[in-house]
């Protein structure tokens, strides 16, 4: 094949001396600096390019810019992404890409066998023929046979992906006319001014047309324009950068793609802008008639970009298809460039002077259609019919087909921050409505269709952005610009002669008007409905050419107008973004970080097994010596806990310190149980409540001095009760005199536990009495310990005496080491959660992510007592008296015995009568091999489970029905003796 | 991304605040008082119109403050809450 041997001569915005290596399929190919992967395809005359979606049909490139419906590539290496328009893919030495939706190339496509099908897949196939007995079963063959790129496999190799915020006066989406016009204005009047662009270089349409402005080419313009921003410092101009969402109060979300070095950085800016200018242009549509999808049937436009942008003969022998001027700019510029231009077919009868003009000597066919197109893998002619006479009147032999069924203006931004839109009869078009909203559309995509209207409105825009922002008004400069004449006559659909001629509506989605008609002959009616139903629209492109041609056919069809049917949503992203630019640096360990205690290192370095715990927090699991089983270290954690001493790290729980004359009071309110009566230096366990009667968390509070209280909770819910006291005292009782401070990171603790537990405080040397009598349970004192300044609180976890040391974090790691050098003579054990697990069920302690679901209240649990003060309001305690009014059975804790005392019963598992396939009555909410009792024991909720102690009730598990003794649910020192001592 | 604005720190996004539900009921000062019936519809029958709204949000990463906004469930339309002005 001969290189490039459809590249014009000269002309264009490529740079010749730059030639660029790529491989497509598979094949290496040239192209040249500022190509696209598109203009260099077309350059070495490549226009078979893709199989469709549904059919395999063969595929083109059809358009030139981000409309693109035809070609979706899969780039490979390390810009690997799927599902790039090859029109929107800059060309890079070295890319490769391959074509989507085929194997094992285009020209030979085992999947095109459904091309015969055809008339086997109809409008809703998949949802009529996939259904029995399950659509998950056929999904992943469907999707593998029809589908579109494969994510990426492996890790993005030096790709970096990165999030930036930014705020702006005025974000002018679009450096076409319009948008360049607005920025100007507005920077002039001295706003902060954000202007992207999709494209690297500014210009927009004025990089393909030959229109003049002040009497030169427009890039002398454009290229001035450019220059005056980049001189002022209140403008930030961002090229190859699409914007790709608008979100409430004007957060616009702009996706900036690096540029053309391979593995060059996907940037995700958040904008947030007081005033939007959507200067996005508009989108020219297809027409839909018979192969409408042929490779070489071509949008009128394209063929103005691919001239002369990119300096591409499309073909050698064209036929153009119009039903409004435009085209025949594009004619003109084909015949400009030696390319024969056969006629131009149009299906109004009267054509404008202004537009015949414009393809000067090129031969019209007035009020006639193209009725199909023939060729397969590449278009080889056209059928004319006369719209008068209904007949076929002639055949044109051609290698390029192009046609344009109208512009649409590119509302898509506009839609998305809810402007309303209106369909406008005279553009056959929807096109926004002015509103007070922050975002305004400039030029064509507000439906300005000529040059001279695009700078004025941008102009316009631009200066009444900059007032709403609150800057100066401004005169507009404008310069000279030609004022073409723009009209249409609207045409949804040519009718094909004869069944079996597919005329496509969605070209990326296979959706032809035949299944839009099916649709609504089967019943749909509404808009929304018949674009799921068909898919038409909701591809890749989002059906930019196509959605407004199956808008008219469901008009017809229901003779309404279209202003009576409405239109569907625009949706984001406007164009596919990539998954990575989204997170952009929020991937792995600072995607939600970590949190540590300063023992984490000791911990890993000790061997331990670690483990999240509740709100992130990185915890010792278990502590294995050698090589040492999870149940056997478990098991001599526990034992030395119970026969000797062991120790762990309490620092992640939640502690609140609360400061003031009523922080009494708001504890009465908060907890269910009272607070009060407590004295200073003393501790009492207490249960939140939700204001629906619900278990929100639990934990001690100390009384400190007369009117300051540290209260501890869970470590879990340390967020939702920090959240959720503020809300009593800012909200519910503003009046009160109380601070709340969160404190857990301020306080570490170090929780020594077992029968030797004193031992080990008196061995690091305190000026704290230890004996119980003056030191008791449930009490704290301030001291010294080894040569720290602590708070020692007497609490128990773990049913054994218990000293919770609490330090500066700056001061802990080196506790821990001092704990550990006077416990080594004792063998003391540090104790991982595991072991916690196990010691808190054989004393029946409540953890909240186990016994307490959204159902159970503190009657349930046994501690009725928490309820029984005489309180006047606590949160919670009317909805629990109000539940419980009804004398409906409850779930209630009990201890759980298998008979079997070697067999475990998995934690959830449900407990039913007998055992029996019935709804259950409660289930497992622990089981543990107990190293006091030397055999599995459970705690379970059980309905009327305390009336049933003594009983034998029965956990259903997987083949199996595992029996167990119902018992009170304390199976280790009920007395509390032990944590007394 | 809603940009809420805090009374004590300007404009922020919503990201910077947690949802604290209606604002239009304040909880009964003695829900022992109340009747069976108008408790439960207290509790479980919120108002979710169209239109403006009263709302609690609480600036959890910002300066810690419980703030009443009035947001417009149509438009998202957000105004600081006249009674707090
Ligand atoms: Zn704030």
């Amino acid at each position: 094949m001969m290189p490039n041997s459809y590249r014009l001569k000269d002309g264009g915005r490529i740079d010749r001396s730059k030639p660029l290596r790529f491989q497509f399929n598979g094949r290496e190919y040239r192209g040249c600096q500022g190509d696209t992967l598109a203009s260099a395809l077309l350059a070495n005359g490549i226009h078979l390019t893709a199989r469709s979606f549904k059919y395999h049909r063969p595929r083109g490139i059809i358009s030139a810019g981000c409309e693109e419906p035809g070609t979706f590539v899969e780039l490979l290496g390390p810009d690997s992404s799927g599902n790039r328009a090859a029109t929107m893919v800059p060309l890079a030495d070295g890319l490769k890409a391959k074509s989507v939706n085929c194997w094992p190339s285009p020209e030979f496509d085992l999947g095109g066998i459904n091309q015969f099908l055809a008339g086997l897949l109809p409008a809703g196939f998949y949802y009529k023929t996939f259904m029995w007995p399950s659509w998950r079963l056929y999904e992943p063959l469907i999707r593998r046979a029809a589908g579109l790129a494969e994510a990426p496999a492996g890790e993005f190799d030096g790709r970096e992906f990165e999030t930036r915020h930014a705020h702006a006066d005025v974000l002018v989406v679009g450096a076409g006319p319009a948008g360049l016009s607005a920025a100007l204005h507005a920077a002039r009047a001295g706003a902060r001014v954000m202007l992207v662009d999709e494209n690297a270089e500014a210009g927009g349409s004025l990089l393909d047309g030959r229109e003049r402005i002040d009497g030169a080419a427009p890039g002398e313009w454009v290229r001035s324009a450019i220059d005056e921003l980049a001189g002022m410092n209140n403008v930030r101009r961002l090229g190859n950068s699409t914007a790709w969402g608008i979100r409430e109060h004007n957060l616009a979300l702009i996706l900036e793609r690096g540029g053309e070095k391979p593995g060059a950085m996907l940037r995700n800016w958040r904008v947030r802008a007081a005033r939007i200018v959507v200067a996005t242009g508009a989108i020219e549509r297809t027409l839909v008639f018979a192969n409408n999808d042929r490779p070489g049937v071509m949008l009128a436009s394209a063929a103005l970009a691919y001239v002369n942008r990119f300096a591409v003969a499309l073909g050698r022998k064209a036929v153009v298809f119009t039903n409004n001027d435009s085209a025949y700019a594009s004619a003109g510029c084909l015949k400009n460039a030696g390319i024969d231009v056969r006629a131009i077919v149009d299906c109004r009868r009267n054509v404008p002077e202004a537009a015949k003009l414009r393809a000067d000597g090129v031969r019209i066919l007035r009020g006639c259609v193209v009725s199909e197109a023939h060729g397969r893998k590449r278009v080889s002619g056209v059928t004319v019919r006369s719209r008068s006479t209904g007949e076929d009147c002639e055949s044109i032999e051609c290698d390029l087909l192009l046609h344009s069924g109208g512009w649409n203006p590119a509302v898509h931004l506009f839609s998305q921050s809810r402007g309303d839109l209106r369909f406008d009869d005279a553009l056959a078009a929807y096109v926004p409505v002015a509103s007070s909203h922050p975002v305004a559309c400039a030029g064509a995509a507000g439906g300005r269709m000529t040059l001279a209207g695009s700078l004025a409105d941008g102009a316009r825009v631009g200066i009444e952005a900059a007032v709403a922002a609150g800057f100066p008004r401004i005169p507009a400069a404008l310069p000279c610009a030609s004022e073409d004449s723009y009209s249409i006559e609207a045409l949804w659909n040519v009718e094909p002669r004869g069944a079996g001629r597919k005329c496509f509506v969605d070209i990326l989605n296979d959706v032809t008007d035949g299944d839009i008609r099916l649709a609504l002959r089967e019943g749909y009616r509404n808009v929304e409905q018949v674009k799921r139903y068909t898919t038409g629209g909701m591809g890749l492109d989002q059906g930019k050419t196509g959605n407004i041609n199956i808008l008219g056919i469901i008009a017809a069809a229901q003779g309404l107008a279209l202003s009576e049917l409405g239109t569907t949503t625009f949706r984001s992203p406007y164009a596919p973004v990539e998954f990575g630019a989204i997170g952009g640096t929020r991937s792995g360990p600072v995607f939600l970080p970590y949190r540590h205690t300063p023992v984490t290192a000791w911990n890993i370095a000790r061997g331990a097994v670690i483990y999240e715990a509740g709100a992130r927090w990185r915890r010792p699991g278990y502590f294995p010596i050698g090589a040492e089983t999870l149940d056997e270290a478990v098991e001599r954690e526990c034992k030395a806990v119970r026969n000797g001493v062991g120790v762990y790290d309490g620092s992640p729980l939640g502690k609140f310190e609360l400061n003031g004359r009523d922080a009494s009071k708001l504890l009465e309110l908060a907890y269910a149980n009272s607070i009060e009566s407590l004295k200073p230096g003393r501790g009492r366990y207490g249960i939140m409540l939700s204001d629906d009667g619900l278990i929100l968390d639990d934990g001690v509070v100390f009384r400190l001095s007369k009117s300051r209280y540290l209260a501890t909770t869970s470590t879990a819910n340390a967020d939702l009760v920090h959240r959720h006291l503020e809300f009593i005292r800012q909200v519910e009782r503003p009046e009160w005199d109380v601070k709340i401070t969160e404190v857990t990171s301020q306080w570490c603790n170090a929780t020594i536990c077992g029968p030797q537990a004193r031992e080990i405080v008196e061995g690091l040397g305190t000026d704290i009495d230890l004996d119980p009598e003056s030191f008791p349970f449930m009490t704290w004192r301030q001291g010294r310990v080894a040569e720290f300044s602590s708070r020692v609180f007497r609490v128990s976890f773990t049913g054994e005496l218990s000293f919770e040391i609490n330090v500066a974090p700056r001061d802990f790691a080196a506790l821990w080491d001092r704990i550990m050098d006077v416990g080594a003579p004792y063998g003391i054990a540090p104790v991982g959660s595991e072991s916690n697990h196990v010691l808190r069920t054989e004393k029946g302690f409540l953890s909240l992510g186990h016994e307490v679901d959204g159902t159970v209240d503190p009657y349930d649990l046994g501690m009725g007592w928490i309820m029984s003060g005489n309180k006047l309001d606590s949160i919670g305690r009317r909805s629990v008296e109000l539940r419980r009014q009804g004398g409906a059975p409850r779930r209630e804790l009990v201890g759980l015995l298998p008979l079997d005392p070697n067999m475990a019963i998995p934690e959830g598992s449900p407990l039913t009568p007998e055992g029996r396939k019935t709804r259950t009555e409660g289930f497992v909410s622990a089981c543990v091999k107990s190293v006091v009792k030397e055999r599995w024991i459970a705690l379970g909720l059980l309905e009327r489970g305390r009336a049933r102690i003594g009983q034998t009730a029965h956990a259903r598990v997987k083949g199996a029905i595992i029996p167990a003794k119902v018992v009170a649910p304390c199976f280790y020192d009920p007395e509390g003796s032990k944590l007394r001592s | 991304m809603l940009e809420i604005c805090c009374p004590f720190c300007g404009r922020r996004n919503e990201s910077e605040f947690s949802y604290g539900g209606p604002a239009a009921m304040r909880r009964p000062e003695r829900p022992e008082d109340l009747s069976a019936e108008d408790w439960v519809e207290y509790l479980t029958v919120p108002s979710n119109p169209l239109g403006p709204v009263l709302e609690h949000w609480w600036h959890a990463r910002g300066c810690g403050a419980w703030i009443t906004v009035r947001r417009d469930t149509g438009t998202h339309e957000i105004k600081p809450d006249s009674d707090d002005a």
